[in-house]
């Protein structure tokens, strides 16, 4: 039986928008623990550190992160855990996200001239005193906009996810197009809803970098 | 005393000599090194290279407690390098360095416990923007120290007191003018409690008009009694704080001596033509 495109429609796509904001914070939450540790190898002093993870960054900027999901998705099959969509978009978006924010902030933390590492030395700070209280607060601030920046691609990348059976914003749109047969309508309502989700985090992106560069120019 | 023995070898005689000015008779170097007061800072032999640029070549210097060097020379000539070495911001390839008559090492503790007592203040200030003037000056006491936050409030004051800003501790570095702000890192150093406090051209990142007030709390800690290397050009400062004036160039101490007789009869002939560059 073939449904018509009505507002009950709209409702069962716009409630799978929880599902691509969930998917979306999981990975930028993972993203945001394993890239703090991919920056901070980075620019350890131990060349094994930066070169493990470069390695990983190499990798997974290196592959489309389609590949990325399926190799995860099969991947848990054969190390003997259960496939599951939620686990696997989990793992390998928390993955790429670690990949790209890692190679985000490595950036941010080099940005921070190399006279504020010297006097933390020199007045024998810490390591940890080094980057919680000197280096990654002035990085944070750099890092606020490309930060920004970043989420609104790993929401789009979500979209993904769908193709590994995960029923977020696009696959409930397939699975309506599919019911209706008006795969023009369905899709372009489905990006709308992107679009209104993704475009105020551009512009917040925007106007932070903007912000960003009249405090540096000063 | 001033004969034409090799740099390296009279370096440890002046040193020497320092002392007998002092109490009017000389002591061979080695009864020094192990009477009760070791030299602040002793560098044995220091090579230091950048790749294959070598940037010191067998530097020898040895500092006594609460003397007060000046070294000069032109740029890139290794004055930086030379003091960045003793509070290890720079390995060296060769030579030993020692502190208070104990040798560095060059193991993460041991590197941060010698920097305890070694205060430096960079030509460009490197205050934490990020933080206030007084949150700059309590981070090294809290965080390293293990003092409360009470008492690195009291001792961050009294030091932004002496600097002569305490008015300033709410503001951002941003805020305050450079003369101020390199105040400020005197400060901060300071409220470590060092025993040693290496200046790195503090004034020449300055406008001139800021120059003084700068040179004036350097001369204030300098009649305390502090342990003090001081790279600058400012030979006003050079001639009433230091006891001896050490001229480098290419890597190599060339020069030193008392700073009347370094001014006034300068013994090589490259001092005498960096002396009159910089008249
Ligand atoms: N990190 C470095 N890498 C390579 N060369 C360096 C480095 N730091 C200093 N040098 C070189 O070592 C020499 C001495 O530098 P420096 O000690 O900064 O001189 P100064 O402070 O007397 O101007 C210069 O030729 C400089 O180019
Ligand atoms: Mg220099």
């Amino acid at each position: 039986m073939i449904r018509e495109f009505g507002p009950n429609e709209i409702i069962f796509i716009a409630m799978a928008i929880r599902w691509t904001i969930a998917l979306s914070a999981i990975a930028f939450v993972g993203g945001g623990i394993g890239g703090l540790i991919i920056a901070l190898m980075r620019v350890s002093d131990r060349p094994v550190l930066r070169a493990l993870a470069l390695g990983f960054i190499r990798l997974f900027q290196g592959t489309p992160l389609l590949m990325q999901l399926f190799i995860v998705y099969f991947g848990l099959n054969i190390v003997g855990l259960p496939t599951s969509p939620w686990i696997a978009a989990g793992v390998a978006l928390t993955l790429h996200a670690s990949a790209f924010l890692g190679e985000i902030w490595r950036g941010c933390i080099e940005a921070v001239p190399p006279g504020q590492t010297e006097a933390a030395n020199a007045l024998a700070y810490s390591y940890g005193v080094r980057m919680r209280n000197v280096i990654l607060p002035q990085a944070a601030r750099i890092a606020v906009a490309p930060t920004t920046g970043f989420l609104v691609q790993l929401i789009k990348g979500t979209s993904l996810a769908s193709i590994i059976g995960f029923t977020e914003l696009t696959r409930a749109g397939q699975i309506i197009s599919n019911a209706t047969f008006q795969p023009f309508l369905v899709i372009s309502t489905v990006a709308v809803l992107y679009f209104i989700l993704c475009w105020p985090l551009s512009l917040l992106a925007r106007r932070m970098e903007r912000r960003f560069a009249r405090a540096t120019a000063r | 005393m001033r004969n034409g023995l090799p740099s390296h070898s009279r370096n440890l005689r002046f040193n020497s000599m320092a002392n007998m000015n002092a109490n009017g008779k000389s002591h061979p170097p080695a009864q020094m090194a192990q009477g009760a007061t070791a030299p602040a800072i002793e560098m044995i032999g220091i090579d230091k290279w950048f790749g294959g640029f070598q940037a010191l070549k067998n530097v020898n210097l040895s500092v006594q407690p609460s003397e007060k060097i000046v070294i000069c020379g032109p740029s890139g000539s290794g004055k930086s390098t030379l003091i960045r070495c003793i509070n290890q911001l720079e390995t060296i390839q060769s030579g030993e360095i020692r502190i208070d008559g104990k040798a560095l090492a060059s193991d993460a503790a041991s590197i941060r416990a010698a920097r305890r007592d070694i205060g430096m203040v960079f030509q460009q200030f490197n205050l934490f923007p990020h933080l206030t003037i007084l949150e700059n000056c309590m981070l090294g006491p809290v965080k390293v120290a293990g003092k409360s936050r009470e008492e690195a409030e009291r001792i961050g004051r009294s030091y932004l007191e002496r600097v002569r800003i305490p008015e300033q501790a709410d503001k951002y570095p941003a805020q305050l003018s450079g003369g101020q702000q390199q105040r400020v890192a005197i400060a901060r150093a300071l409220c470590m409690q060092p025993k040693i406090m290496l200046f790195d051209e503090p004034t020449s990142a300055l406008d001139p008009e800021m120059v003084n007030e700068v040179l004036d709390t350097m001369i204030d800690l300098a009649s305390d009694g502090m342990t003090m290397i001081c790279v600058t050009h400012e030979m006003g400062f050079a001639r009433s704080v230091a006891d001896r004036v050490i001229f480098m160039d290419h890597g190599e101490i060339i020069e030193e001596n008392a700073p009347d007789a370094f001014f006034e009869a300068p013994k090589h002939a490259r001092t005498r033509t960096f002396l009159g560059q910089i008249a």
